[in-house]
């Protein structure tokens, strides 16, 4: 009997490591006929085959074997196929006739999911510290499901923001369009380690962020294409989309972080163990009303996590020609800094797990830099190539992709199947196309939506220009 | 005089005082039918917003050879004209070195050298504040902010350093050497921070010059009048313009006067008054009224804000009859 059914590896090549490893699996007496793509053959030589045959199991019927709908397994003479997922039912219907056909028995096995690892432990960058005793842990864990979990969001904000850029260049998308893809990692680590009911703010390169405090990639589409649908109700636009405890998609640079610095003041005034996180990029970080920040949050101990995304550029400038000082997590000066990886998921999540404890015991502050880059240009009207090479871009991409090497770390430790990776590529892919046709049907707000919410209330006075229908009244 | 001539007739759906025009409701409707594209998109995709034709200005050969030049070439040429005539000059913002987001500086560092024109941090205030200290110590600072949108975190440095520099050190010190350039107004997609036009938040403080000009030949000059001023002066250019504004600029230096508004078009019905992008859809405007309703539209173009220049609108108000009235 055989309890354990290995996943056959997806290559078709077969290469000697490889036969000898299935070989190993396979347990004697049957014989390794083939390495496919995805199922193993295997047989049991004819000296082995029993005098009488054991009985294959009535089909339910459908035509399915109670063996394959279970996916248990049963001893069979001839051959065993190991088959994956949804080509189960086909070709266990084949095989079947086949095998009826020859006069001989087949079974059919699924794969089951006991063949992944449920956990497994991976070594991070070491962060560099500032002020600190001691840094974030360099030996992380993490779960099949966070990392499938992780996986899906990475792969939804890229389709969105490649589909973002597709719709802008057909002009469905009108104004600016700040991409996020290469920053992935960023968005999602920091949202695995702090809990809903924190605080988020950031500047305008704003659509990660949206999707993971809570917004749908409907809604943001539908933003972005200005319709009603969308999150601010399409009068926002790229860079202003809000959801609960994210405030926002800023466009001035570096006037969010003092709203985020008072967010975190009514956090810790109320007596909540809650904390705000508190984005701007490089290019900000030069922004005087930063260091007033810096100085706001240290002086009361306010519980705000400040995190520079250093992308290298801001916009056309690069960092060493922008800073005296591109140590960004040194500039608190007095606040303790954290220098993170920032295209390596599990390097953000831990980072931050670190300084949402050193918030939450009352410590104060703590700055972080992530270290990440974009492969987009500043905007869309920006190319991104007049002040980077595209070799660099390139190098990047093939180097330090985040969801590359989330998908390398889960496929090289058996956490993951490519299959299975595939498949959420494709729902993926249908949710983001869904989320675009809907971007692009749905109606634009009604015309009265121009001057609304300008004041609380219906506005005390008429403000000129708003409507260019209102009739302008004459004093004579 | 100045809170009553503070209403200038801007946009064209305004209500026109005309004395003797009964015919105002189809006025109305007939002003609104600004846009004749509108009608063949499909309802979601209409614009509301009103569309405008530039309208060149004649050539002009009295300050010698012209070029074909548009908004930004034309400030490109200004520039270089000073960079070229006044070894002191110096051109700083961010991403000037490149060319500027608008190639409003394309070419120069490589002609001048990179400190002449060189990039800025995102700072603004430290921007502003920089240029005030650069032109108090004698050099000719002309400082970008990237969109006027961002002009506000500067606000304190314009209106309380740099306005009142020359009063408060009793003549002594000035930072007249100052100019700021900004892209300005509405361009159709711009949205909050990309669109504005602060000249209004400005223009009640005594100590700064404001200039918009409509088109690349005005631009250059009044570009080229607010460096060799002695004030300090913010320059705001209609982004809007900077491709579609094509004119023949002259290739060498000159100068508009500033405060002084120039009379475009001559009526006797009514005064129209504006700025910028605006001058093109009131002489548009002024067209459809005389047209459709008979009615002769005078247009002025203030290009001037601060200090405005009082005689030629209430004289021309004057004239017309117009019942001036607070906005």
């Amino acid at each position: 009997m055989y309890s354990r059914w290995r996943y056959a590896p997806t290559s078709c090549l077969q290469s000697a490591n490889q036969r000898k490893e299935e070989e190993e699996v396979i347990h004697p007496p049957y014989q390794l006929v083939a390495v496919m793509h995805h199922f193993v053959v295997c047989q049991l030589p004819k000296k082995f085959h029993k005098e009488e045959e054991e009985e294959v199991e009535p089909a339910d019927p459908e035509g399915h074997s109670k063996a394959c709908v279970e996916g248990r397994v049963r001893v069979v003479p001839s051959c065993v196929v190991f088959v994956e997922g949804k080509m189960l039912t086909n070709i266990s219907n084949v095989l079947r006739a086949c095998a009826q056909r020859n006069g001989a028995a087949a079974v059919v096995s699924a794969r089951t999911y006991a063949d992944f690892t449920t956990e497994a432990t991976f070594e991070v960058k070491k962060c560099d510290t500032f002020k600190l005793d001691e840094g974030p842990a360099t030996q992380v864990t993490m779960t099949r499901d966070e990392g499938l979990q992780y996986y899906r969001t990475m792969q939804t904000m890229r389709r969105m923001e490649l589909k973002a850029d597709q719709l802008y260049k057909q002009k469905i998308i009108r104004g600016f369009c700040h991409l996020y893809d290469g920053q992935e990692a960023c968005a999602v680590g920091i949202e695995a380690s702090i809990k809903p009911t924190d605080h988020l703010i950031t500047a305008y390169r704003a659509h990660g962020y949206t999707l993971t405090r809570g917004g749908t990639v409907k809604g943001i589409m539908a933003e972005l294409t200005g319709r009603r649908g969308g999150i601010a109700k399409g009068k926002g636009g790229s860079m202003h989309m809000y959801c609960k405890n994210f405030y926002g998609g800023n466009g001035i640079v570096g006037a969010q972080v003092p709203l985020g610095a008072g967010v975190a003041l009514a956090c810790r005034y109320k007596g909540t163990d809650q904390l705000c996180v508190c984005l701007y990029g490089d290019g900000a970080a030069n922004q005087g009303q930063i260091f007033e920040t810096y100085n706001m949050a240290a002086l009361w101990k306010l519980p705000v996590i400040f995190i520079c995304e250093n992308n290298r550029y801001g916009m056309g400038t690069s960092v060493e020609r922008a800073a005296a000082s591109t140590d960004y997590f040194k500039r608190g000066e007095f606040i303790p800094g954290l220098r993170v990886d920032g295209m390596d998921i599990l390097c953000v999540r831990e980072a931050t797990r670190f300084a949402a404890e050193h918030c939450r015991a009352g410590k104060g502050p703590i700055l972080m830099e992530l270290q990440t880059y974009r492969y987009h240009g500043h905007s869309m009207s920006d190319p991104g190539v007049s002040y980077r090479t595209r070799e660099e871009i390139q190098e990047v991409r093939s180097k330090s992709d985040p969801i590359s090497l989330l998908k390398d770390r889960l496929l090289s430790n058996n956490m993951a199947s490519v299959e299975e990776l595939k498949e959420i590529d494709v729902e993926v892919r249908k949710e983001i196309e869904d989320a675009a046709q809907f971007a692009t049907t749905d109606p634009e707000p009604p015309l009265d939506e121009l001057c609304n919410h300008i004041f609380s209330n219906s506005p005390p006075v008429e403000v000129r220009g708003t409507n260019p229908w209102a009739k302008l009244k004459s004093v004579s | 005089m100045a809170a009553a001539a503070r209403v200038f007739i801007r946009g064209a759906h305004a209500t026109l005082s005309v004395p003797g025009a009964g015919k105002q409701s189809s006025a109305r409707s007939a002003l609104l039918k600004l846009s004749p594209g509108c009608s063949s998109r499909l309802k979601t995709q209409q614009r509301h917003a009103a569309h405008f034709t530039f309208q060149p200005e004649p050539v002009t050969t009295q300050y010698g050879p012209t070029q074909k030049m548009n908004l930004f070439q034309s400030i490109t040429s200004a520039l270089d004209n000073t960079l070229a005539s006044d070894p002191t000059a110096v051109i700083f913002g961010e991403d000037v070195a490149f060319g500027g987001v608008f190639r409003c500086t394309v070419g120069l560092r490589d002609k001048y050298g990179k400190d002449r024109v060189f990039n800025t941090p995102l700072c603004e205030q430290g921007i502003v504040g920089f240029g005030i200290g650069a032109a108090v110590a004698g050099a000719t600072a002309i400082a970008e902010i990237q969109f006027a949108d961002y002009i506000f975190p500067a606000f304190d440095q314009i209106v309380n350093e740099a306005a009142k520099y020359r009063y408060r050190s009793g003549n002594l010190f000035d930072c007249g050497n100052l100019t700021i350039r900004a892209p300005w107004g509405c361009v159709g997609h711009g949205s909050l921070y990309h669109s504005q036009s602060p000249e209004a938040f400005f223009a009640h403080c005594p100590g700064i010059k404001i200039v918009i000009p409509r088109g690349p030949l005005e631009a250059k000059g009044l570009l080229l009048s607010c460096i060799a001023d002695n004030n300090p002066c913010l320059f705001f250019e209609p982004k809007i313009l900077y491709r579609a504004a094509v004119e023949q600029v002259p290739v060498d230096s000159y100068t508009i006067p500033l405060s002084q508004a120039e009379v475009l078009q001559e009526g006797s019905d009514v005064t129209l008054v504006a700025w910028g992008t605006q001058i093109h859809v009131l002489k548009e405007v002024a067209n459809m009224a005389q047209e459709k309703l008979g009615v002769s539209c005078e247009v002025i173009d203030l290009r001037t804000i601060l200090p405005w220049d009082t005689e030629t609108i209430c004289k021309m108000c004057r004239m017309v009859g117009y019942k001036l009235r607070p906005g």
